[in-house]
């Protein structure tokens, strides 16, 4: 796979999961305190470097057509899931994701919890912001290592991943507010697409598939999933529209 | 114990997710194409158009 494939998917990847586990951080942060928000936020953080630490050496033990086989298949079932979400919203069978709408409900649940201290920690501030970055970065941790590790270069994907972790900070600093004019359900298309083409290359060829061309097909394959997706976007669509009523 | 069925939930949760009919789909589509590989066809063909299908059926079945 080619490095700006594998640096694009990570990137995207991981900057839409980031997104996500800002809205949760700054909901903390704005009513529970920073102080026990970041303090969640840098134990979460710690918790995914240990896991990453441990899981990534051990995965590049695995043999790489098993591993394809694994990664492939996993990617795919969760590649395709992101996938049937995205096309469900993109056609209005499902609601589309709002930032501001999560930021406002987290900031409502926030300020009518009660509250606990420990150490001088708000302990629903910590955990808040601590279940909600290590959730999303479990998700990000599973798609660095697993794209990683298939592709021959976990540094890269990880790098990827850290300049998604930048950007989004930075823009989370900046704005003191959630994200919500990134186009998180395009992101999400996007991605899902990524994943799902990615899982099936990977799974046919860990499956003992010899794809034509090696790696130049995956183009193809990518063209087949955005046809796929984009037509079943269109049909659903079609479906949903109310039928006219003959004159 | 709490700790260790929450943290299967949440994998169960992002790898399967609210459709395991189409996760099996995508585990039945890749034994046929490792048995297609195994007689030693030709198999890279059959993997896309038989995601296209389980997602097609899945998204049937979220559309109802």
């Amino acid at each position: 796979m080619s490095s700006v494939f594998l640096f694009a998917s990570a990137f995207l990847a991981s900057a839409v999961e980031m997104v996500e586990a800002l809205t949760i951080v700054l909901a903390s942060g704005l009513t529970r305190g920073w102080r026990s928000s970041l303090l969640g936020l840098g134990a979460a953080l710690v918790v995914l470097a240990v896991i990453v630490a441990a899981l990534g050496p051990a995965l590049t033990q695995i043999p790489i057509s098993a591993l394809r086989l694994i990664v492939g298949t996993l990617l795919l079932a969760f590649g395709l899931q992101w996938l049937r979400k995205a096309i469900l919203r993109a056609s209005g069978y499902k609601e589309q994701k709002d930032e501001d709408a999560v930021f406002a409900r987290e900031l409502a649940e926030a300020r009518a919890a009660g509250t606990e201290i420990h150490a001088g920690v708000d302990w629903y501030g910590f955990t808040l912001s601590f279940k909600g970055v290590l959730l999303e970065g479990l998700e990000v941790a599973f798609i660095v290592l697993t794209f990683g590790s298939s592709a021959g270069n976990v540094p890269l994907a990880t790098f990827a991943a850290a300049v998604a972790l930048v950007v989004v900070a930075v823009a989370g600093v900046l704005v003191r507010a959630p994200l919500a004019r990134v186009p998180e359900n395009a992101l999400k298309f996007a991605v899902g697409i990524m994943l799902t083409t990615f899982g099936i290359f990977w799974a046919a060829e860990g499956a003992g598939a010899d794809w034509p061309g090696d790696e130049a097909s995956l183009p193809f394959v990518l063209a087949f999933v955005i046809l796929v997706s984009l037509g079943s976007v269109a049909l659903l669509r079609r479906r949903r529209r109310p039928a006219v009523a003959p004159a | 114990m709490r700790h260790v069925r929450a943290f299967g939930r949440f994998w169960w949760d992002f790898v399967v997710g609210d459709d395991p009919r189409a996760a099996a789909g995508v585990l039945v589509s890749i034994g046929i194409t490792a048995a297609i590989a195994a007689t030693g066809a030709p198999a890279w063909w059959f993997l896309p158009p038989a995601t296209a299908l389980v997602l097609a059926l899945s998204l049937r079945r979220a559309s109802r």
